[in-house]
């Protein structure tokens, strides 16, 4: 009890800022070039901030957010590319900073998933209609209980 | 006095849900009459009883009778009356409750309007929807009663979440609760026929307006929130792929294949096992989607205040009602006879494939969604999955379906002559290349290839849903009058089909623009500085400070002109709430039918002299809405088909009427 | 064959349901860290501006001994709640503790550790926060416990507790005093 108290002290200790709806990029980050700018914000938009829930640096406010956006500015325009920018980040973070999840083997299924599953899908789809050529259309129905009989000449005969 | 009698009735109620669930059942199983009849009158009960109860919540929350914990959790006396109510559902309780008040409205509505439908399927599926009711009334009961007492009474409450005061998110509740719990009428009829053993035509006659209704709302609702967060969270921004925003949409992506593949079934007697699948499937999705919310396994902007209590018992009631559905589908589906043949190409084939690419759809939000979650228990580390992912995903299979869901209404049911189809789409594809190359011409250089996609998309969605509808009442090929009078006979359903799928393609062309197109600027200003953003000017005049009834705002005003000409005043505001401590921006926003304009006013900057000011430019964006709305209107359209309101019975009654054949 | 086909919705909700049921003891927002079992990261930070008795720190000083590196904030809650379990891991239980005080003003750090006591060592004040981001935090109270060779072996995010120190830390400081 007093470890989930304390755990969430710490989440509000740092999470409060980003609670406030984000107005990020401040104007004094903005990059003179235009050119580092848009990769700086196309950068940012890739990274998690970790202390916001589900968001990117480039949308949250939080200090933490502000500190790597500046980060990200700082090695572009030490001459990095935007490779090493990342890695730069991941190298301290880990993967779970990407908001797009690397192609490795633990994330083979996450890639490859949906496209397994349409054809797979497809394939099923295709077995389906092939394998229903040869039911004809009505046979095989079952005949008629008692009850539904009855059922049906009383319809029939409230038709007279 | 009166929130005891809510709970009373509360407590009522579940014993009624447990009436409206066992003798029914045991009654059908044993064709016992007066056991099955029960069903209607409990059903009916089982939503006054919670009608009351959820009456004596607001009730409290109106009054502001903070001896109610939950009043004093998420209300306060100065909050506006607005938000008063609709601060019933923006908690966990209210909104649970909330949530039991659509379950038994929409089963009552099927016991009043079920008069034709056969009595031991209606008998099933009102004891199923019976107990859907039991188990979340014990959650509410056992877990999140609202109906708590404080004493001694504090003074005055906690106020409700500031970003909740807000009109547009007062609303997007019900719609997306009415949704979501809409589907489980589905879920009882497809349940209720596994039971009995089969499915016939008039079983799908049934589902359909449930269904139908339950998606235009659900619609609804994710564009109002879609809507919302756009407006309020500062940047115009209006998807996330959040994991609570994808448990929405899971559920709307396999709501839209059931609605599809009930048409199959209802026209041709075929695509039962699937459909009944689909149908358990969907309401499956919507209850993890309450599990998401509320148990804290995922990290979400949304979450409300997360128990690790409630989120087992959503668990347990999710493993009874999803995991018993699909064994007794393993077990009873395989039995059921199958229906109609058809040729691939064909408006069935058609229809299997929407259903192929929004399963995979479907599956593919899932697998996003929930991947990192299944990495981290098989301990294989942490992986985050954002919206790159699902763009990367999603609109590879989006694009297929767009283009098949024009050209599927030409198709004949059957067998089909696909070239003859897409022939009778030359206008169509004409419009997609003159969109596409305007487009290339006004917006030379500017934006990603993916943009012209999206405007083919778009014009192809909506011009081939007219040409379409053009096609169906012979527009140029008969006398005008004749086209009039084929179009106001026929059926409602065409009507509604043919706005939704229109619809679809405005949608496409808000989203395309947005995102393709968008500008902005953000700098710091002074009263007195101009911002120049797309061909407008923006000019800082005044900042003040202004009095809410339970905020406090610095309000900024801001003049728009355009060559010279005034667009707009605009009045973005900072509003700082006393009692919870939290800010919110209300963006000013001026939309017309080509773009929004959009201003957003930040931090005081050096030294309270200037602001920070995020000027936007969104081409397109409102369209995403309208084409929202305009999605939901076409489904309720489609609702008021004579159809449905006559029921499957009465089929001999209309057969000798010179109506046109039902083309759909 | 067909029976099995209709079997697996059934399994495949089988299967996310045991994985819901596992996330509960799970911390979704919990990151595990990306320098275990590397190098610490070269840094050198001056002590705390005004108070040159808290020594500043630098990378060199994390070799030769296994030491616990702490980040924390006078304006960090939870970092009080944890200051007894750091002050007797440092004083009681013989682990060197640094400290790397992240965005603090210079006297309100100071002012905290003179009214709660100083348990570290050393102290090396990490205004811009720079250092910090090179170690991969992203939110205070952390702590990382280091090896004789200077590299990093257990991250803990949060506020130390007695159970956390008994559990892993200290044996983990035994064994890392050993090998």
């Amino acid at each position: 009890m007093k470890r989930a108290l304390l755990a969430a002290l710490l989440a509000l200790s740092v999470t409060l800022p980003a609670l406030t709806p984000a107005l990020a990029v401040q104007p004094e980050e903005v990059l003179p070039d235009p050119a580092l700018e848009s990769r700086a914000r196309a950068i940012s938009q890739e990274l998690r901030c970790l202390v916001c829930q589900n968001q990117s640096i480039d949308d949250s406010n939080a200090p933490l957010a502000r500190d790597l956006r500046v980060l990200v500015r700082d090695r572009l325009q030490a001459g990095d590319s935007d490779a090493k920018v990342m890695e730069y980040v991941t190298d301290r973070y880990g993967d779970y900073v990407l908001l797009r999840p690397p192609f490795k083997a633990t994330t083979l299924v996450l890639w490859i998933g949906p496209f397994a599953v349409l054809l797979l899908g497809a394939i099923g789809t295709f077995l389906f209609l092939r394998g229903r050529r040869g039911v004809a259309a009505g046979a095989d129905t079952a005949p008629l209980s008692a009850d539904e009989r009855r059922r049906l000449d009383a319809l029939l005969r409230k038709d007279d | 006095m009166i929130p005891e009698l809510g709970h009373y009735a509360l407590v009522l109620a579940l014993f009624v849900a447990l009436v409206q669930s066992v003798p029914p059942l045991v009654g059908a199983a044993t064709r016992n009459g007066a056991w099955m009849n029960v069903a209607v009158p409990a059903a009916i009960a089982q939503m006054l009883l919670v009608l009351v109860a959820y009456a004596a919540l607001t009730w409290a929350h109106v009054v502001s009778d903070f001896s109610v914990l939950n009043v004093v959790q998420n209300s306060h006396s100065a909050k506006p009356m607005l938000y008063k109510v609709s601060g019933v559902w923006g908690n966990h309780e209210g909104s649970m409750m909330l949530w039991i008040v659509m379950l038994t409205i929409f089963g009552a509505a099927v016991a009043m309007f079920g008069r034709n439908l056969p009595p031991t399927l209606k008998a099933r599926v009102l004891a199923v929807q019976g107990l859907i009711g039991v188990g979340f009334l014990l959650f509410i009961l056992a877990t999140s009663n609202p109906f708590i007492r404080v004493i001694p009474a504090p003074l005055d409450g906690n106020d409700l979440n500031p970003l909740l005061q807000d009109p547009g998110l007062a609303f997007h509740p019900p719609f997306l609760y009415a949704g979501y719990v809409g589907f489980s009428m589905a879920f009882s009829f497809a349940v209720a026929a596994l039971i009995e053993g089969r499915v016939d035509p008039a079983w799908a006659r049934w589902v359909r307006p449930w269904t139908l209704a339950a998606w235009s709302t659900l619609t609804m609702g994710i564009a109002m929130g879609s809507w919302w967060a756009y407006y309020e969270l500062g940047w115009g921004g209006w998807w996330y792929w959040d994991p609570v925003e994808n448990a929405s949409f899971m559920p709307w992506l396999a709501g839209t294949a059931l609605l599809h593949s009930a048409i199959v079934v209802e026209k041709r007697d075929a695509l039962k096992s699937w459909t009944i699948l689909l149908s358990i499937v969907t309401f499956s999705l919507s209850l993890m989607g309450t599990f998401l919310v509320r148990s804290g396994i995922l990290t979400s902007v949304h979450a409300f205040a997360v128990d690790p209590k409630r989120g087992v018992f959503i668990l347990v009631l999710l493993a009874i009602a999803t995991g018993g559905s699909l064994l007794l589908y393993s077990l009873r589906a395989p039995s059921l006879k199958a229906g109609g043949l058809f040729a691939p190409i064909s408006r069935e084939g058609a229809l299997v494939m929407n259903n192929l690419l929004l399963s995979t759809a479907t599956a593919t939000v899932f697998i996003g969604t929930l991947y990192p979650l299944f990495l981290d228990i098989l301990n294989l580390g942490k992986v985050s999955v954002g919206a790159p992912f699902f763009n990367a995903t999603f609109i590879p299979v989006a694009i297929p379906m767009i283009v098949a869901m024009v050209v599927g209404p030409f198709l004949s049911w059957k067998r089909a002559d696909l070239w003859a189809a897409l022939s009778r789409l030359w206008i169509a594809g004409v419009a997609v290349v003159i969109a596409v190359a305007i487009t290339a011409y006004v917006k030379a250089g500017g934006g990603p290839l993916l943009a012209l996609v999206g405007i083919a998309l778009a014009a192809w969605a909506f011009v081939g849903s007219l040409v379409e509808f053009a096609d169906r009442i012979a527009l140029f090929r008969t006398s005008f009058r004749n086209s009039w009078h084929r179009a106001v006979h026929l059926p409602r359903s065409a009507w509604g089909m043919t706005i939704a799928h229109a619809c679809v393609g405005l949608s496409i062309l808000g989203m395309t623009g947005t995102s393709a197109w968008q500008t902005e600027s953000i700098t710091a200003m002074k009263p007195g500085d101009q911002a120049s953003v797309a061909g407008y000017e923006f000019r800082f005049d005044s900042i003040g400070l202004v009095d809410g009834p339970n905020f406090k705002a610095e309000r900024g005003v801001f003049t728009v002109t355009r060559d010279g000409q005034p667009i707009a005043t605009l009045t973005p505001e900072r509003r700082s709430y006393s009692t919870t401590r939290m800010t919110t921006t209300e963006s000013a926003i001026h939309t017309t039918v080509f773009s929004d304009l959009y201003v957003a006013l930040g931090d005081p900057t050096q030294n309270g002299t200037a602001w920070i000011v995020r000027i936007y430019h969104h081409p397109l964006v409102p369209w995403i809405w309208i084409g929202g709305a305009g999605m939901m209107l076409g489904g309720l359209v489609s609702l008021t088909d004579r159809r449905f309101r006559i029921g499957a019975p009465e089929r001999r009654r209309t057969a000798g009427k010179s109506a046109p054949l039902p083309a759909e | 064959m067909r029976r099995l086909l209709y079997l697996l919705p059934f399994l495949l909700f089988i299967g996310v349901g045991i994985a819901f049921y596992l996330g509960f003891q799970r911390d979704p927002r919990d990151i595990p860290s990306a320098l275990i079992d590397k190098p610490a990261p070269t840094f050198e930070l001056p002590a705390i501006s005004g108070q040159p008795a808290t020594g500043g720190l630098s990378s060199a000083r994390l070799k030769g001994d296994v030491t616990l590196v702490n980040v924390f904030a006078s304006w960090c809650i939870p970092c009080k709640a944890e200051h007894p379990v750091i002050t007797r891991l440092s004083r009681e239980q013989g682990v060197t503790v640094f400290g790397i005080n992240y965005k603090d003003k210079p006297e309100d750090a100071l002012t905290w550790l003179a009214r709660n006591g100083n348990p570290y060592a050393a102290i090396g004040a990490d205004q811009d926060g720079r250092v910090s981001i090179d170690w991969g935090v992203y939110g205070v109270p952390e702590s990382y416990l280091i090896d004789r060779q200077g590299r990093i072996r257990f991250k803990h995010v949060g506020p130390l507790t007695p159970q956390v120190v008994e559990e892993q830390l200290l044996p983990m400081v035994k064994h890392l005093r050993q090998g």
